[in-house]
């Protein structure tokens, strides 16, 4: 059923007990092209694109748990594409491009609000460094401002100007960025996938992958056997588990995240706001609740919670910086398991096994990346070359050294990033 | 999560901080190949379930630790003194 302004109003005028499910609940045949370890958003949006632009459609995705159930739905929901090294600056730039015309492409709201996100700088040399990056984001053709610090005051009054210990320098602004809600860019992509014919096959639970001669034959699930030319692992907090059953090593360690949520307030917060002295990062959603995070509680974990000295912190920098949400009582806090790679940088690769391809390695920032990371990851499949917005991401970087895509310049090294 | 350093006794999680995997501890012979160092540096097991980690006791005795710990429930299984794991 498609969406449009006419059917809402017949099913309001009827009680609503006309809706459809939105998507097919299949059993899994015994054999197809390809098979799709994990659905979260990047599984959901890869067999998306993969029957949209390439016409494969004979096409399983397979989730131990539910759709939309991992990190896609647990994240803070920042979209931007202000990235500063070569290889990234392309791949998000073309992320952003997608989801601008993301809701067109699905007919489903997956309420994109390009509010604009505010980076902010507290000494000179963050001001320049900011500088130098949005003259990269400007040059790669996205937007960037930098404010002064009266035009940060202009923006958002409500900040601590007065305080001495971070003084507020200016900050970066990209108006493009801004946030969407998760869980409907996961569903809005299952109802694309499922209606172009792709099997999305939940409560199936990857426990074995099936390699003769060099060449993957299959997959072995919770629910039987299933045979497929192409495997491809997107299981993101859990990649290092599935490459295992292809006896695989990744560069990758799990780590924890968490993220806040207050009870719902007045719209107060108009931006995505980052605080550049400490790990915080706040914005308002639509039901008015607060939304905000900090860093990794880093210490490698799959418990999807984390320990109390992280939200000191984040409770801390949040006070530090804006004092007027002191008051917010917090609902909740969750956390999710993020795939940390050395250098903070994703993969999307083939891998040594014939057939067998690979995405992981999103750290804290692959929401964002799920509408290019499935056109890029589905035309890596299809085609078995990769794509250009993608192909900086290859697995073997660690190894040779060449072309580390280290944002935060503090080397390729686990647990600094 | 409290660590129980084998120097100092039970202490809150903020006085350590954790390099990663024990594995660590088995640095490559000098002149080994690079596949092994490429493993050495980054290829990880990142088990879900009991996995042996580096923590580094740097608020107090500044002993390198060997945890053990579930990493699915931060449950901390067994902590010894790293210069007595190292053989
Ligand atoms: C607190 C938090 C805040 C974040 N904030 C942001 C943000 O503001 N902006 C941003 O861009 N990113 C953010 N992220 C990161 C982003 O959420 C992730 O990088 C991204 O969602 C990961 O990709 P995914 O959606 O495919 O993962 P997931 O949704 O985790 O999908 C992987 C799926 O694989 C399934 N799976 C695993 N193993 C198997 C198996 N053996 N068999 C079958 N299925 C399996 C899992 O059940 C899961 O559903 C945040 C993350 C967290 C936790
Ligand atoms: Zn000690």
């Amino acid at each position: 059923m498609r969406f449009n302004a006419l059917q809402i109003l017949k099913q309001g005028l009827t009680g609503n007990r006309g809706w459809a499910p939105q998507w097919r609940n299949p059993e899994p045949k015994p054999e197809y092209d390809i098979v799709l370890i994990g659905g979260g958003g990047h599984g959901l949006s890869t067999a998306y694109y993969l029957a949209k632009k390439h016409g494969l459609t004979n096409i399983a995705v397979l989730e131990k748990g539910y759709l939309g159930g991992g990190n896609v739905g647990r994240n803070t929901t920042i979209v931007r594409a202000n990235y500063f090294l070569e290889g990234n600056s392309q791949f998000y730039s073309h992320s952003l491009g997608l989801w601008e015309n993301l809701e067109q492409e699905l007919n489903y709201n997956v309420m994109l609000s390009q509010r604009g996100q505010l980076m902010l700088c507290h000494s000179d040399g963050q001001r320049d460094a900011f500088a130098r990056r949005g003259n990269a984001i400007v040059n790669q053709g996205d937007d960037a401002e930098l404010l002064s610090p009266e035009g940060v005051r202009a923006l958002v009054p409500y900040l601590d100007y007065e305080q001495l210990r971070f003084p507020i320098y200016g900050g970066l602004l990209q108006r493009r960025a801004g946030s969407a809600r998760h869980d409907a860019v996961a569903w809005g992509y299952a109802r694309g996938a499922d209606r172009l014919g792709v099997d999305l096959i939940q409560q199936c639970e990857v426990t074995g992958i099936d390699i003769e001669n060099g060449a993957v034959r299959g997959v072995q699930t919770t629910r039987g056997s299933i045979r497929a030319k192409k495997v491809a692992m997107v299981a993101a907090g859990r990649s290092g588990q599935v490459a295992a059953m292809a006896g695989m090593r990744l560069p990758v360690e799990s780590h924890v995240l968490q993220a806040f949520v207050t009870e719902g307030l007045k719209p107060c917060i108009d931006h995505v706001i980052s605080f550049g002295m400490g790990h915080f990062y706040i914005s308002q959603s639509d039901k008015g609740g607060l939304v905000f995070g900090g860093d990794l509680d880093f210490y490698p974990s799959y418990a999807q919670r984390g320990n109390l000295p992280m939200k000191e912190h984040v409770m801390e920098a949040a006070m530090t910086l804006m004092p007027m949400i002191g008051k917010a009582r917090v609902l909740r806090s969750w956390g999710g398991i993020m795939d940390m790679t050395p250098d903070g940088s994703p993969i999307i690769d083939r891998t040594d096994t014939k057939g067998l391809y690979l995405n992981c390695g999103w750290c804290y920032g692959g929401f964002k990346a799920v509408p290019a990371s499935g056109d890029c990851f589905a035309h890596l499949i299809a085609t078995d070359q990769p794509h250009e917005a993608a192909s900086r991401y290859r697995l073997d970087r660690f190894k040779t050294g060449y072309g580390l895509m280290d944002e935060e310049g503090t080397g390729a090294q686990h647990n600094l990033h | 999560m409290r660590i129980t350093c084998p120097l100092c006794g039970a202490r809150d999680l903020r006085e350590f901080s954790v390099t990663g995997s024990a594995a660590l501890l088995n640095r490559p012979e000098e002149g080994a190949e690079l596949p092994e160092w490429d493993d050495y540096l980054h290829n990880r097991d990142n088990p879900a379930g009991p996995s042996d980690e580096l923590w580094y006791h740097s608020g107090g005795c500044g002993a390198w630790l060997v945890v053990r710990r579930d990493t699915t429930s931060h449950a901390v299984l067994d902590v010894r003194l790293a210069s007595e794991q190292k053989t």
